[in-house]
């Protein structure tokens, strides 16, 4: 398994000019972004959007890269998105995946059947062109680069170690220096000049 | 092709999507809006983003409005109810100003309700705090310019129930 502090940190090497939305994996971007208005770091909105709407933002803007990294909670309650974006086909779509195989921010409660279930696997078979699994590290760092370069929708799925949450959400230190309003509205402005 | 103010038709609808830059529509069918997304789907200058699940949607127009386009969501009300959580997180609490266009499944104003998802889809609304304009034929149609303009001036979701299921769309 891999740490997701460890894999944002080589991804960011390689990011280049690319929006991210770091979905469940924002309060390790969040210190070491160089860009921070082409980040949507929304925190959870919703559980089961992240891929809804980093596919939103790869439509709407189709020449540039948008990364995201979603969750396996996340994907359980939207595996129907895997359809949409593989009919969509945005070719600027990176769809990487946190599989900690639990619940984390809830206590630690074990995803259904995560040790089984296949999401590459799912993913090529609902029609994502490229798919790839990773469990080690060094195998991310040597294939990264050339992951980034293909054209999309790709899916990567890595499996990383938990980090578990156990202290009442209200109770919980901030880890976003922007409130989500705030967020939408710099990357909007980032994009296309205007907030609202 | 209805001809008659005392039916909603498909072009009208379509009119004010292209009247209000519409550039995306995220949709999963219902009866209501049947021909309306035949006519839709026609239109090269129109995306359509099929969905599974209703809530998908919600994030799905979200991310489309943070990259500066403009969509409008096309469901029916059982499907409005099961996009709830998602309603509240991807559209309220990101003050994501976008039309919902929800086809009202069994409203009439005529005799009994027979249908609960009719009697359930107003409460959802108040519940969840989302301002709707009825839309029962051409006659209304100004309401879906209401519609558009309320959601800029709040930025958020507001509804649009067409409520003509067995006269304008289903021919």
């Amino acid at each position: 398994m891999m740490d997701t502090a460890e894999l944002l940190q080589e991804f960011k090497k390689h990011r280049g000019d690319a929006i991210v939305i770091p979905g469940r994996g924002g309060k390790h971007w969040v210190p070491i972004t160089d860009n921070e208005k082409m980040d949507a770091t929304l925190g959870d909105p919703a559980m089961g959007g992240h891929s809804g709407f980093g596919l939103g933002v790869a439509l709407a803007q189709p020449d540039k890269k948008v990364v995201l990294f979603d969750s396996d909670g996340d994907i359980h309650m939207s595996m129907g998105m895997f359809a949409t974006i593989a009919e969509q086909a945005p070719k600027n779509f990176f769809h990487f995946m946190l599989d900690n195989e639990i619940y984390a921010t809830t206590g630690g409660q074990p995803v259904p059947n995560a040790k089984v279930v296949d999401y590459a696997a799912i993913a090529k078979a609902t029609g994502y062109p490229k798919v790839a699994s990773y469990t080690d590290i060094e195998d991310l760092k040597a294939d990264l680069p050339d992951l980034l370069a293909s054209e999309g929708p790709i899916f990567v799925h890595m499996k990383v170690s938990p980090t578990v949450e156990n202290t009442p959400i209200g109770q919980r230190k901030p880890w976003n220096n922007r409130d989500r309003v705030k967020v939408v509205d710099d990357l909007r402005e980032s994009l296309t000049g205007s907030r609202k | 092709m209805a001809e008659s103010a005392d039916v909603l038709s498909p072009e009208t609808v379509h009119g004010k999507f292209k009247e209000h830059g519409i550039s995306h529509i995220v949709w999963l069918p219902d009866s209501e809006t049947n021909f309306l997304f035949t006519l839709l789907d026609t239109d090269p200058d129109l995306n359509m983003v099929g969905v599974g699940r209703e809530g998908n949607a919600c994030a799905i127009a979200s991310g489309l409005s943070a990259g500066g386009a403009t969509p409008v969501i096309l469901i029916q009300n059982t499907g409005l109810m099961e996009s709830g959580d998602s309603i509240r997180g991807w559209l309220k609490s990101l003050e994501i100003p976008v039309v919902l266009v929800v086809g009202y499944r069994g409203y009439t104003r005529h005799g009994v309700t027979k249908d609960t998802a009719a009697d359930f889809t107003e409460p959802f609304l108040n519940a969840f705090q989302i301002k709707y304009y009825l839309v029962e034929s051409d006659k209304d149609a100004d309401r879906i310019s209401v519609a558009f303009e309320e959601s800029k001036k709040i930025n958020g979701p507001v509804v649009v129930l067409v409520a003509d299921e067995f006269h304008g769309f289903n021919r």
